[in-house]
């Protein structure tokens, strides 16, 4: 056999090679990738669900892991996503902030209370966004969608579809630190 | 109940394409003509049910089954009918099926034109689409099933991503896929001529007007999608050098040497195994493509929604098909010999630079595209490509190409004589040189060595390519098809090359900011802005902007940018106000709130852009043309008659 006719084989095997690294790499240089990971989260505070008195934030949570996650009521997905939150909270690994993202009524609340208590609430603490302007500000296209933030208020890594138990797993467990960095406080206090 | 017939349709259309495979590659590699005939058999049952599965899943896009979860993801109840039908190609799964359909509609089109081909021949090509078929049918089952149910269903869709709401979309990918899925057929009549041993030109014959039809559609395809994302992307490029734009630029240029060194296969039984190995290489980039955009190895503003595991699968996919096809490349090629020579200033030498440069010039695209991906394979990430690589490297390959195609195409088949010729030709290019000094010095007033060389170059093959003809018309001489397209290819080119050059050189481009009254000035027109206002679309609201256009005082038109907010992904996106004047596009796009009723423009003027979209639709005409050429006709006259006698055998 001419050897000159394998060179084209032999291109091609090192060129599924070079494919074959990028595919086991591709975890970290994922598409949907945001430009905010590795980033500071953008200053962020608003109402609690059930104490629309009250305001929680960006710097209140300094200092503390936690996984800010968008859903809202008209979200099909987000549904879907739900039991796999409600996992991961009895897992009671790091404290996950709901945002209720209100598109059709902002100014009404039963609906998103409805949900949590028909469906289970898998939230240490759950804000609303009722004008959608934080979403805005954090790039949120689409619920569902979460992010992992550290103590210092840097955005780890951005989950921009529903989590499941692998991603949850693979995603969110795996960058936490080995000890829970902050106990997770009780499922359902808000 | 429907959807779950879809599915079983796809199961079906699985087997079928395994049985095709089967019977087309192994009934005439053991002389068993029952199973030689039972391919063809195979690739009609699977068109169908391929088709039907198509059909269910346009009837839940256009009935609203939100229960089907890729209905549900990529629609919505306000999502008017044109966009809920395009939808099927909205996102990864159903641009698979919308791929395997047009593979199926490609093999079943060979399967009735190939009745004439020698039977095992036909029944190894038919074979080898089987193989291809059979990978994307399990690639789709397995991975990406489009007709997943959602329980509950949803209330309502998720929409169609808001860029991809546009006529041009609707349009585009279809197009496109209908080009590069058309090169697996040039690939699977090389594999088939490796199979049997025979790989003599009446392969080359066999092929050629495969090989242009796809190379037509794939013309068609980069040009629209080129079109699309100049006036709804936002900021007025045509062209980003973006690896999902590289894929199919990749394909595009080796399916433009396959068709040159087909035409030296079939005239002078020369470059065999280079031909063979082009269709393949052709075939394999736009796999490579479709790995690219899929897989999420690279980032991109075109990609689906990226997935490892279907990746993986992809890759093992291209690995076999490929690899297989190299393999047998590897063992068959050596057996093939060319005794006939030719000198240096021959068609042939010519045909050779081409397809040199050709290639040269795809491998820089993919030495770029995949920079990102080696450097990552060698532990440097984060290394990015962009324009400053691509353009200087691209340029180098094309401009010889460009300089050597005007000689080329008066030089003769083996003799190297070009004296006939020299003189035309040094007319024709000192007139294409005083025309691009005049359009360069007259019409604008920028002097640039760059915009004479290009305007220059492109004037040449334009008017070098009109000498043969018009010396035939002249002299009563009949012109073939096949000259005319080739002809009218070559002076699609020649406008392509002077239009990037206008418009490179030439455009004028301002960011603005203006306030309701106020008016810039930007390449000699004055953009003045009326005012905004809100306008509701069927499920957008958008702001938009009245901006009137004048020049010297004098009204040209009014132009209307919006920025649409889609109700339900809350996404914003552009459209642009353009008006095209002579040939020159005046262009604004609105950005964004400055506050205190001011606004964000970007308006641009952009000479000759019209030319842009001119030329490619040339090349895909010439294509077309040379397609209807009176021997493919007589061919295909021959098919209608065989298939006539068929039937009526039938009844």
């Amino acid at each position: 056999m001419n050897p000159r006719f394998l060179v084209p084989l032999g291109v091609f095997a090192a060129l599924v090679v070079v494919l074959a690294v990028g595919i086991n790499h591709s975890k970290e240089v994922g598409v949907l990738q945001s430009p905010l990971v590795g980033h500071q989260i953008p200053d962020w505070e608003l109402p609690v669900l059930t104490d629309p008195g009250r305001m929680l934030g960006s710097r209140e949570l300094k200092g503390q892991w936690y996984v800010l996650n968008y859903w809202g009521t008209w979200c099909y997905a987000c549904r879907a996503e739900h039991p796999a939150l409600l996992q991961a909270q009895r897992d009671a690994r790091v404290q996950i902030i709901g945002v209720d993202w209100k598109a059709d009524n902002p100014t009404e609340d039963s609906d998103a209370l409805e949900w949590l208590s028909k469906l289970g609430n898998p939230y240490n603490q759950v804000v609303s966004d009722r004008d959608g302007r934080t979403a805005i500000d954090l790039g949120v296209a689409a619920a569902p969608e979460s992010f992992l933030v550290n103590p210092d208020g840097v955005i780890v890594y951005k989950q921009p579809m529903g989590i499941t138990p692998e991603v949850w797993k693979r995603e969110f467990l795996s960058r936490l630190p080995p000890q829970p960095g902050v106990p997770a406080a009780k499922p359902g206090a808000s | 109940m429907l959807p779950e017939l879809g599915h079983f349709a796809l199961v079906l259309a699985l087997l079928l394409a395994g049985l095709q495979a089967f019977f087309g590659i192994l009934g005439p590699a053991l002389g068993r003509d029952r199973w030689v005939a039972a391919a063809t058999s195979a690739v009609a049952g699977q068109f169908v049910m391929v088709a039907t599965a198509v059909g269910i899943l346009v009837y839940a896009f256009v009935t609203y089954d939100f229960s089907v979860l890729y209905v549900a993801e990529n629609s919505n109840s306000a999502l008017p009918l044109m966009y809920r039908i395009a939808a099927l190609w909205g996102a990864h799964e159903g641009s698979l099926l919308l791929w395997i359909f047009l593979l199926a509609v490609w093999t079943l089109a060979v399967a009735i034109a190939s009745r004439n081909l020698p039977e095992r021949f036909a029944a190894r090509v038919l074979g080898v689409l089987g193989v291809l078929s059979f990978g994307f049918l399990l690639f789709t089952l397995a991975t990406s099933d489009p007709f997943r149910r959602l329980i509950p269903a949803a209330a309502d869709g998720h929409d169609l991503n808001p860029l991809l709401q546009d006529p041009g979309l609707a349009v585009h990918p279809p197009i496109l896929y209908t080009g590069y899925v058309g090169l697996a057929v040039a690939f699977a009549f090389a594999c088939a001529a490796m199979l049997e041993g025979r790989m003599d030109p009446d392969w080359a014959r066999w092929t050629r007007p495969w090989t242009t039809a796809a190379w037509a559609f794939l013309t068609c395809g980069i040009t629209l999608g080129s079109w699309w994302s100049y006036y709804t992307l936002g900021w007025g490029g045509y062209w980003f050098w973006d690896p999902v734009e590289n894929a199919s630029f990749m394909p595009w240029l080796v399916a433009t040497a396959l068709i040159h060194s087909l035409a030296v296969t079939e005239k002078r039984g020369l470059f065999k195994s280079w031909t063979l190995l082009l269709a393949i290489l052709a075939f394999s980039l736009s796999l490579l493509g479709t790995f690219l955009v899929r897989s999420g190895v690279l980032v991109s503003v075109h990609s689906f929604a990226a997935d490892p595991s279907r990746g993986r699968f992809i890759l093992i996919f291209l690995g076999l098909v490929i690899g297989g096809a190299l393999a047998l490349y590897a063992w068959r090629a050596p057996l093939l010999k060319s005794n006939a020579g030719f000198e240096l200033l021959s068609r042939e030498s010519f045909l050779l630079f081409n397809n040199i440069l050709l290639v040269v010039a795809a491998a820089s695209v993919l030495g770029g595209t995949l920079a990102p991906l080696i450097a990552d394979t060698f532990g440097q990430p984060s290394l990015s490509v962009g324009p400053p690589y691509f353009r200087p490297t691209f340029l180098l390959a094309v401009v010889p190409l460009l300089l050597l195609l005007s000689i080329g195409i008066h030089a003769n088949w083996k003799r190297g004589r070009l004296e006939a010729a020299a003189r035309p030709l040094l007319v024709t290019w000192v007139i294409a040189v005083a025309l691009g000094a005049a359009v360069v010095f007259g019409f604008y007033a920028g002097r640039h060595v760059l915009a004479i060389t290009g305007i220059g170059i492109g004037s040449w093959i334009i008017l070098s390519s009109l000498l043969d003809p018009l010396d035939r018309l002249r002299r009563h001489l009949s012109l073939s098809r096949a000259v005319l397209g080739m002809t009218l290819a070559h002076i699609g080119m020649g406008v392509a090359v002077i239009a990037l050059t206008g418009v490179e050189s030439y455009t004028s481009e301002r960011d603005l900011a203006l306030s309701s009254g106020a008016s810039a000035e930007v390449g000699g027109y004055d953009f003045k802005l009326m005012g905004t206002q809100p306008v509701e679309g069927p499920n957008y609201s958008a702001i938009r902007a009245t901006v009137i256009v004048s020049r010297d005082g004098r009204p040209i038109t009014t132009l209307y940018p919006e920025n649409r907010t889609f109700w339900v992904q809350q996404q914003t996106r552009k459209v642009a106000g353009i008006y095209n004047r002579y040939g020159t596009d005046l262009f604004i796009a609105l950005g964004d709130d400055l506050g205190a009723g001011r606004w964000s423009f970007r308006a641009q003027i952009r000479p000759m852009i019209t030319l842009l979209w001119l030329g490619p639709l040339f090349m895909a005409l010439g294509g077309a043309l040379a397609l209807s050429d009176r021997r493919y006709r007589q061919e295909r006259a021959a098919t209608r008659a065989a298939v006539k006698s068929a039937l009526g055998a039938a009844r």
